[in-house]
């Protein structure tokens, strides 16, 4: 039995680095940058939650939109402000280290603002969960709700994409940036757009995350911010299932090196897989091969 | 008054100038063929008409109105559609969504898949493959995509760069055949061509370059019997 939990408990912390995957890798697919702030977004949505909840007496859905409008905006600030300046710069290590820059820059912030103690997270969810199998299996009701909540998020993200207008601009301008112009598509909006919903997801992942483990601090976002790259690395970084596959493996990679091995090599299990990855194979699961251009 | 107008063009890739004061017209109806050797500008010429690139000095003049400034993505709905060189489809998408591609702009619906209609009545292959991922095409294949998508704007010009390049003499032919049924039905085509021998062929008009400059320009005709154009470009 302890097994089967083990396994819904990956699942779920799964689900949490799944979510904030698929804004790693919609972001690279289509800027070709890697977002290294996308995990303090995640922090900061929490934070924008948690006043909402206890500063205002909001209720759970209400603050978990504001965290969502706050990091949306905050996201397509980012990009206009510190990226989209260096989208032609010569080297792609320029936006490289911006983004670091705008990582650390956002916890900083957030230590000026909220000061470097824990803060409780209020749960989110009060439901209490299933009990199965007479009372020997119990899941919690943040389990059961991050899981469904990545389901739901994954098959509306790939019928966005693959089927409305804005979905296919995206597809159009990941592959080639100039003949998306060529078409009519304004590649600058869509940027934005990847952004907007990239850091839709990462607030509502901050919600989860932290409703799981009930604590926020300015460097929250940090470590799943950086499990989730590994896990959009894992799947094959650009591809969105790739993202959720990559996210619920490393999720459940990281349970069971708990349970069965040691808590304190978890984490070094999680990059260790990264390690594993790039040395046998470099393009991740589902990642495309990269086809020079004739 | 010409329909698209290129005065006094100058282009610069950082220090270096690649285009260097160019002027020229074309007319609505007309097939147009820039020739000239690799590196000439004839590229970058197309792209500054089309506003990938924005030039130094000079100005583009498209139905009267100056379309210099105005960003890529803003041209395609005047009306000038730009099949690039290197045909560049959009490899991970079928061959039926690259054609939707072509029509991103357009909101009349009846009227994209009568426009759709068209080009695959004009590239049958493109029918047939439908549903095949535009990377797996054969590079004559591609071209007739591109070409294909082009046309799903519904423009009333349409600019093609090296449409030839790298296939067969057969499949050249084919493609040229295209070009001029595309102008016989009322679009007015702007080519960018290394072959000259088959630009001039099909075209009204022809402008020379060289180095960023035209050095010679008349009718297609007259250029194809020109000694200096057979010399350094028809290989006679």
């Amino acid at each position: 039995m302890s097994f089967i939990s083990y396994l819904i408990n990956g699942l779920s912390l799964g689900s949490v680095y799944a979510i904030i995957a698929l804004g790693y890798t919609m972001v690279y697919g289509i800027a070709k940058m890697l977002n290294f702030a996308h995990g303090d977004v995640i922090m900061i949505g929490a934070y924008m939650a948690l006043l909402a909840m206890t500063q205002a007496g909001m209720s759970p859905v209400i603050a978990v939109l504001i965290a969502i409008v706050v990091c949306t905006v905050l996201g397509v600030v980012i990009e206009r402000i510190a990226y989209k300046p260096l989208r032609n710069a010569a080297s792609s290590l320029s936006v490289l280290i911006t983004a670091i820059g705008v990582s650390y820059l956002l916890q900083n912030i957030a230590l000026l603002a909220f000061g470097s103690n824990a803060k409780t997270f209020p749960s989110v969810i009060k439901w209490s969960g299933i009990t199965l199998a007479d009372g020997q299996l119990n899941i919690s009701g943040v389990t059961v709700v991050t899981i469904g909540v990545c389901l739901v998020i994954m098959v509306v993200l790939v019928a966005f994409v693959q089927k409305s207008k804005p979905g296919q601009a995206m597809r159009a301008v990941s592959e080639d940036k100039g003949a998306a112009q060529l078409m009519g598509i304004n590649v600058n909006a869509t940027i934005a757009l990847t952004f907007a919903i990239g850091s839709a997801l990462a607030a509502v992942a901050g919600v989860l995350y932290c409703s799981a483990y009930p604590s926020v601090t300015p460097y929250t976002g940090a470590m799943p911010g950086i499990k989730a790259f590994v896990a959009a690395v894992f799947g094959g970084i650009g591809s969105i299932p790739g993202a959720f596959i990559g996210g619920l493996i490393l999720g459940i990679i990281e349970i069971f090196g708990r349970a069965y091995i040691t808590s304190q090599l978890a984490d070094a299990l999680v990059f260790a897989v990264l390690i594993i990855v790039l040395l046998v194979k470099p393009t991740g699961l589902l990642g495309k091969k990269i086809q020079e251009k004739v | 008054m010409a329909m698209l107008e290129v005065k006094d063009l100058e282009v610069y890739y950082g220090v270096i100038q690649a285009i260097k004061g160019i002027s020229f017209e074309v007319n609505k109806g007309e097939v147009i063929a820039l020739i000239g050797a690799n590196g000439a500008g004839k590229t970058t010429t197309l792209h500054t008409v089309t506003g990938l690139l924005t030039p130094k000095k000079g100005q583009v003049i498209f139905e009267g109105k100056d379309i210099t400034k105005v960003p890529a993505h803003k041209i395609v709905s005047m009306g000038m559609a730009h099949v690039p060189e290197g045909r560049r489809v959009f490899a991970e998408l079928s061959v039926y969504e690259n054609l939707k591609m072509g029509a991103y702009t357009r909101k009349d619906k009846n009227e994209i898949e009568e426009s759709l209609a068209n080009v695959y009545k004009r590239f049958p292959r493109l029918e047939e493959r439908k549903n095949q991922m535009a990377g797996t095409l054969s590079g004559g294949e591609q071209q007739m995509l591109a070409m294909g998508r082009a046309l799903m704007s519904k423009p009333k010009i349409i600019l093609m760069d090296e449409p030839s390049m790298g296939l067969s003499p057969i499949l050249v032919n084919e493609i040229f055949d295209i070009i001029r049924s595309v102008s016989e039905s009322g679009t007015t085509v702007l080519l960018v061509e290394q072959n000259a021998k088959k630009a001039l062929s099909i075209a009204d008009r022809a402008y020379v370059l060289e180095t960023g400059k035209i050095v010679l320009e008349g009718n297609a005709k007259d250029l194809l019997e020109d000694d200096s154009i057979k010399k350094a470009y028809l290989g006679e």
